[in-house]
C-alpha cells in the first residue's frame, strides 16, 4: 500500500474541495443531487479515514506516519508537509464522522434561508480546513488551513443564523483574526530565531527551542498562546464563543464545538508546547489558572441562563478548562488526558447541540422557562439527553469522565520543570494541586446545571402552550446521525484504551523535553 | 559622447506603446465612426503587444544598460514594465463600457491611458534623477486630464483639480529635493548618488531626501499626505479611479523603490524614519478613516492609503541588519499582489454600479442573491484584501512581516505589530460590504440601470480572480519573481 500511505493525506483533505467544486457545477434547483454529492464526498472522505485506521501503525504512534514532504514555496522555504500521529489521528477521524453526520441531520432541517447549494458547500469547505490543520507539519500550511476554516463558519452564522447574527459571526471573526495575526507573527520570528530557515512543525520540535533564549521564548509563546486560547477558548478570550453558538444554525453549533475549537487546544499541543519548551515552563501555570478560572467561571455562567443552547455553550468553556489543565501539567498523563477531552467533548457537546437544535424545531423555543416534559412529550429525545447530560457532567462508564477526572487528576503531579504561581519551580506542586481542587469543585458545579438544566427542560409535564402540541419524537434522520455519537460515547465510556493506547506515546514523545 | 548607444530590444516596450498610443490618436481622428469602436481594442492589442519584447527580453536574461547608466534593463524593470503592461490591460477592460455609454471622448481617453503606462514603463528602467522625473511626470499628467474626463460632473471638476494642484506641487517639492542631492554629489545617477552619500553634508542631503520621498509620498497618497485621494477617487470616472489607486499608486512606490535600494541605500538614518513615520501613519489614518465610510469608493480609498502603508513596512525596515532583500522583495510582491486585488474590487464596484447606479456600501444589500457569482467574486477581493487565506492577500502580509522580523530591530517590530494589529481592523469594513451582500435583503434603490455585466468586465474580473486565487495557494510565483528582481542587487 504504498501508494496509500503517500496520497492518503493529501486526498483526505482535499476530497471535500473536489466536492465542493461540483456541488457549485449543479444547479441550484437540483437539490437533491446536491444532497447526494456532498453527502456521497463526506462519506468517501471517511471511507479514506478508515483506510488511514487500516494502514496505521498503531505499534508506533509516537512516529509521523502517511508523510508527504514536497516543494511549495521555495523562496520562504514553505513545504507542503502532511503526517500525522497519535495525537492527530483521534481528532482527524473524529472530523470525518462528524462531518458526515452534519450532512445527514441537516438533509431535512436546512434552517432559513434554506439555499442547500451554499450550506452544504460551505460545510465541505470547512472540512478542508479542519482536516488540513490536523494534518500539517509546516507553520505556513497549519496557518492556512487554520485560516481557512474561518470563512465558511463566518458564513453560516451570518446567513444562516439567529436574530442575532450579524453581531454575532463578526465577532467571531475579528476575535479569531486578531488571534492569528500574532500567531503569524510568531511564526515568523520562530523561522529566523530558530537560525535554520525552516518552517517545519516536526525539525522545529526536535530543536526543543535550542537556540531561542527563555525571554524571547516567553515572548513567541505569548503570541501563540493568544492565538491558540482565543480559539479555544479560554477565559477571558472566550466572549465570542456564547455569542457564536447562540446564533449559529445547529449544524454550525455541533461542527463549532465537536472540531473547531480543539484546533486551538490542538495548536498548544503540535506546536507551541514541543517547540518552545521554555516559554511553555514559564506560561504553564498561567494557563493552569486561566483553564479552573474558565471551569468555574463557565460553570457559574450556565446556572446563569434561561436558554438552553446557550448554557450548553458556556459549559463548553468549562469542559474546554480541563482540556487545557490537562495541558497546563505538561506530563504525558495531562496531554492524554486532554487529547480524550477534546474527543469526548467532542461527541458529547456536539451531541448536545444536535439536542438543543431539534428541540428548537419542535418547540420553536430554547428558553428553559418555557420547555418541560420533553420525557412525556417524546421520551425517546428525553432519554437521549438524559444520557448526553449524564456523559457530560462526567459520568464514569461513559466518555466525558476520561476527559475529565484524568485531566484533574494530572494536576496532582506537574511536570517537575514547569513553573509555579510564584514564577519558580518550588512553588509548582501546590500550585497545580490547588488548580485540581478548584477544578474538582468545577466537576460538582457541571452536575450542577447539567441536571438543572435536564430537569427543567426533560421532567415534569409539559407547559401549557405546549400540551395540545404535536411534538415529534426523534426522526429517522436524526437517529442515523445520533447513532454513532452515542454510541462511541457508550464505549469510549466503557474502553477508554481504545484511545489512550493510541495517543500515549506521542504525548510521552510530545512532553519529552519537560520530563527532566 | 558621440551618438548614443540604442539597443532597440531593450528599447522595443517603449517604442511599442509610443507606436500604439499615436496610432490610436490617428485612426480615432481619420476614421470618425469606426474609431470610436477600434481605439479602445487597439489600447488593448497594443499593451499585450508591448508585453511580447518583455517576454523576449526576459527569456534573454541579460542586463541591458543604456544613455550612461540612465536606463537600465534588467529582471527589476523587466518585472515592473510586464506588471504596469498588464495592469494597463486591466484598465482597458474596466473602461470599455463605462467610457463608451457615457457619451465622453473616447479616442483621446485611450491615448492618454497608453501614455501614462508608456510613462510607467520608463520609469521601471529608470536609474538617474531626471530620468525618473520625467518619467513620473508622463505618468501624472495625463491622469490629471483622466480624473476630469466626465466634465459635466462637478465632482469630477473638482477630482481633477484637487488633483493637479497637489500633483504640481509634490512634483515641485520632488524637483527641488532632486536638485539639492544633484548640488550635493554633483550626478544625477543613482548609483552614484550612492556612493557619494551626501559628501561633507549629510544634513543638507537628508533635506534633499526628505522632499524627494515627500514628493513620493504624494503620488502614492501617504498620510500625510493623502488628503487629494477621497476626494479624486470618489470624483473621477470608476475606471480612471482603478487605474489611479493601483497603477499609478504603483508607479510611485517603484520610483520610491528604486531611489531608495539605488540611490540612497548607504545612508538609512536619512530615508528610514521619514518612510518608517509615513507607514505608520498610512496604517493608522488608513484603516480609521475607511471604517467610517458609507461609500464604497470613499472606502477603497482609505484602504488603498492603508494598503499603501502596509506596501511601505518592509521598505521602511529595509535598511536594518540585512534585511534589505526580504525588504525589497516584500515591497515588489506586495505591489503585484495588491494591484490584482484592487483592479478586481474595483471591476466589481464598476458591475455594481451599472446595475444600480450608485456606489454607496448600501447598493450592494442582496447581491448574495440577485448576482451570486459576482458576489462570490467581490467576496474574494475583499477577503484577499484584509488578507485571509487562501486568498493572495496573505502571502502579501506575510512578506510584509517577514521582511519585519528579518530585521529585527524593536522599531521594525512596533511596525510590524502596528501593522498585524490593524490588519485586523481592516477587516472591519472589507467585512462591512461582506455582510451588505449576504447577510441583508436587497434595498430598492428606484431608478436601477442594467443586471447585466458586460464582458469586458467579465474578462476583468477573471484575469484578477485567477491571480488572486492561483497566487494565494501558490505563492511561488510571485515569490520567485520577487526573488529574480532582486538578485543582481
Amino acid at each position: 500500500m504504498d501508494w496509500f500511505d503517500d496520497w492518503a493525506l493529501t486526498l483526505a483533505v482535499f476530497t471535500p474541495l473536489v466536492g465542493m467544486a461540483i456541488i457549485l457545477l449543479i444547479p441550484r434547483a437540483e437539490e437533491a443531487a446536491i444532497k447526494v454529492v456532498a453527502l456521497l464526498t463526506s462519506l468517501v472522505t471517511l471511507a479514506i479515514g478508515v483506510g488511514i485506521l487500516v494502514d496505521f501503525d498503531f505499534g508506533n504512534t509516537a512516529k509521523m506516519q502517511f508523510q508527504v514532504d514536497k516543494e511549495w514555496i521555495p523562496v520562504i522555504n514553505a513545504r507542503y508537509h502532511l503526517g500525522i500521529d497519535g495525537i492527530s489521528l483521534p481528532l482527524l477521524i473524529l472530523t470525518m464522522v462528524i462531518v458526515p453526520l452534519c450532512i445527514i441531520y441537516s438533509l431535512d432541517h436546512f434552517p432559513e434561508p434554506h439555499n442547500p447549494k451554499a450550506f452544504l458547500a460551505l460545510i465541505l469547505l470547512l472540512e478542508v480546513g479542519m482536516i488540513g490543520t490536523f494534518v500539517a507539519l509546516d507553520l505556513v500550511l497549519f496557518f492556512i488551513f487554520f485560516e481557512v476554516v474561518l470563512l465558511p463558519m463566518f458564513f453560516m452564522i451570518g446567513v444562516w443564523g439567529g436574530p442575532n447574527r450579524e453581531y454575532a459571526s463578526i465577532k467571531f471573526f475579528l476575535f479569531t483574526l486578531f488571534g492569528s495575526a500574532l500567531m503569524l507573527v510568531s511564526f515568523l520570528a520562530l523561522y529566523f530565531l530558530s537560525k535554520r530557515s525552516t518552517f517545519d512543525i516536526s525539525t522545529l520540535a526536535s530543536f526543543e527551542g535550542a537556540g531561542i533564549t527563555r525571554g524571547t521564548q516567553v515572548l513567541l509563546f505569548a503570541g501563540l498562546f493568544l492565538g491558540f486560547a482565543i480559539k479555544v477558548p479560554m477565559f477571558p478570550f472566550h466572549t465570542w464563543l456564547p455569542d457564536a453558538h447562540t446564533e449559529a444554525p445547529t449544524v454550525g453549533s455541533v461542527l463549532l464545538a465537536a472540531v473547531l475549537l480543539k484546533l486551538g487546544t490542538y495548536g498548544f499541543i503540535r506546536i507551541a508546547l514541543p517547540i518552545l519548551p521554555e516559554g511553555a515552563q514559564v506560561w504553564a501555570p498561567w494557563i493552569g489558572l486561566l483553564s479552573v478560572v474558565g471551569i468555574i467561571y463557565g460553570a457559574l455562567c450556565c446556572l446563569a441562563q434561561r436558554d438552553m443552547k446557550r448554557l450548553i455553550a458556556f459549559s463548553s468553556v468549562a469542559h474546554m478548562g480541563f482540556v487545557m489543565l490537562g495541558i497546563a501539567t505538561l506530563t504525558d498523563f495531562g496531554v492524554n488526558a486532554a487529547v480524550f477531552g477534546m474527543v469526548a467533548h467532542g461527541l458529547i457537546t456536539g451531541m448536545l447541540f444536535f439536542l438543543a437544535g431539534s428541540i428548537q424545531h419542535r418547540y420553536h423555543t430554547r428558553e428553559m422557562s418555557r420547555l418541560g416534559g420533553l420525557l412525556v412529550s417524546a421520551p425517546k429525545m428525553g432519554w437521549i439527553l438524559g444520557f448526553c447530560a449524564m456523559a457530560s457532567l462526567g459520568l464514569p462508564g461513559l466518555a466525558g469522565f476520561w476527559g475529565e477526572f484524568p485531566a484533574v487528576l494530572s494536576a496532582f503531579e506537574p511536570s517537575r520543570l514547569a513553573n509555579g504561581i510564584l514564577g519558580n519551580t518550588d512553588s509548582t506542586l501546590w500550585t497545580f494541586r490547588t488548580f485540581m481542587v478548584v477544578a474538582a469543585i468545577g466537576t460538582v458545579l457541571a452536575a450542577g446545571y447539567l441536571l438543572w438544566m435536564y430537569q427543567r427542560v426533560g421532567m415534569g409535564t409539559p407547559k401549557p402552550e405546549f400540551e395540545d402540541a404535536h411534538i415529534h419524537d426523534v426522526h429517522r434522520p436524526e437517529w442515523v446521525a445520533w447513532t454513532p455519537l452515542l454510541l462511541g460515547i457508550v464505549v469510549f465510556g466503557l474502553f477508554p484504551n481504545l484511545i489512550f493506547s493510541i495517543t500515549n506515546d506521542a504525548a510521552s514523545s510530545i512532553t519529552r523535553a519537560f520530563s527532566g | 559622447m558621440g551618438t548614443p548607444y540604442f539597443d532597440y530590444h531593450a528599447l522595443a516596450p517603449v517604442i511599442v506603446l509610443a507606436a500604439v498610443a499615436l496610432l490610436a490618436l490617428v485612426v480615432d481622428f481619420v476614421w470618425k465612426d469606426g474609431g470610436r469602436r477600434a481605439v479602445p481594442q487597439i489600447a488593448g492589442i497594443g499593451m499585450l503587444l508591448a508585453l511580447i519584447p518583455v517576454f523576449t527580453l526576459a527569456a534573454d536574461g541579460e542586463t541591458r544598460v543604456m544613455f550612461g547608466g540612465a536606463f537600465v534593463v534588467d529582471n527589476y524593470a523587466l518585472a515592473f514594465a510586464g506588471f504596469f503592461l498588464i495592469v494597463g490591460y486591466v484598465a482597458v477592460l474596466l473602461s470599455y463600457d463605462y467610457i463608451d455609454e457615457g457619451d465622453y471622448y473616447r479616442g483621446e481617453y485611450y491615448v492618454l491611458l497608453l501614455t501614462s503606462v508608456l510613462g510607467m514603463v520608463v520609469l521601471a528602467s529608470a536609474r538617474d534623477l531626471i530620468t525618473i522625473f520625467v518619467a513620473i511626470e508622463t505618468v501624472t499628467l495625463p491622469t490629471f486630464v483622466l480624473a476630469g474626463w466626465r466634465k459635466h460632473d462637478i465632482r469630477s471638476n473638482e477630482a481633477a483639480i484637487k488633483y493637479f494642484i497637489i500633483g504640481v506641487l509634490s512634483s515641485a517639492v520632488m524637483l527641488y529635493g532632486m536638485s539639492l542631492i544633484f548640488g550635493l554629489s554633483n550626478s544625477t545617477l543613482l548609483s552614484e548618488i550612492g556612493s557619494v552619500a551626501g559628501g561633507d553634508n549629510p544634513a543638507l542631503f537628508a533635506v534633499a531626501i526628505f522632499l524627494t520621498l515627500a514628493g513620493f509620498a504624494f503620488k502614492v497618497s501617504a498620510v500625510p499626505f493623502h488628503f487629494w485621494a477621497p476626494d479624486t477617487y470618489q470624483g473621477a470616472p470608476l475606471p480612471v479611479t482603478a487605474f489611479l489607486s493601483v497603477a499609478s499608486k504603483a508607479a510611485g512606490f517603484v520610483a520610491m523603490l528604486s531611489v531608495v535600494a539605488l540611490g540612497f541605500f548607504a545612508s538609512p538614518n536619512s530615508w528610514q524614519p521619514v518612510i518608517w513615520v509615513l507607514a505608520a501613519a498610512s496604517i493608522v489614518v488608513g484603516n480609521l478613516a475607511a471604517l467610517r465610510q458609507t461609500d464604497v469608493v470613499r472606502m477603497l480609498a482609505y484602504s488603498s492609503v492603508a494598503q499603501g502603508g502596509f506596501i511601505l513596512v518592509p521598505l521602511a525596515v529595509s535598511g536594518d541588519n540585512d534585511a534589505a532583500r526580504a525588504g525589497f522583495q516584500g515591497v515588489l510582491v506586495y505591489i503585484l499582489i495588491y494591484a490584482a486585488m484592487n483592479m478586481g474590487a474595483f471591476a466589481c464596484v464598476i458591475a455594481n454600479a451599472r446595475r444600480t447606479r450608485s456606489t454607496e456600501i448600501q447598493s450592494f444589500s442582496g447581491l448574495g442573491r440577485s448576482n451570486p457569482a459576482m458576489a462570490v467574486v467581490f467576496t474574494v477581493f475583499l477577503f484577499s484584501l484584509a488578507g485571509i487565506p487562501p486568498f493572495a492577500g496573505w502571502f502579501a502580509k506575510f512578506v510584509m512581516f517577514r521582511a519585519v522580523l528579518d530585521a529585527g530591530t524593536t522599531a521594525a517590530v512596533v511596525l510590524g505589530v502596528l501593522a498585524a494589529v490593524f490588519s485586523v481592523v481592516a477587516f472591519f469594513y472589507y467585512g462591512t460590504v461582506i455582510r451588505r451582500m449576504w447577510f441583508h435583503a436587497a434595498v430598492d434603490l428606484g431608478d436601477t440601470g442594467s443586471p447585466r455585466v458586460p464582458g469586458a468586465l467579465v474578462a476583468a474580473m477573471a484575469i484578477t480572480t485567477t491571480v488572486v486565487v492561483v497566487i494565494g495557494v501558490y505563492p511561488q510565483l510571485f515569490a520567485k519573481i520577487g526573488d529574480l528582481a532582486f538578485r543582481a542587487t
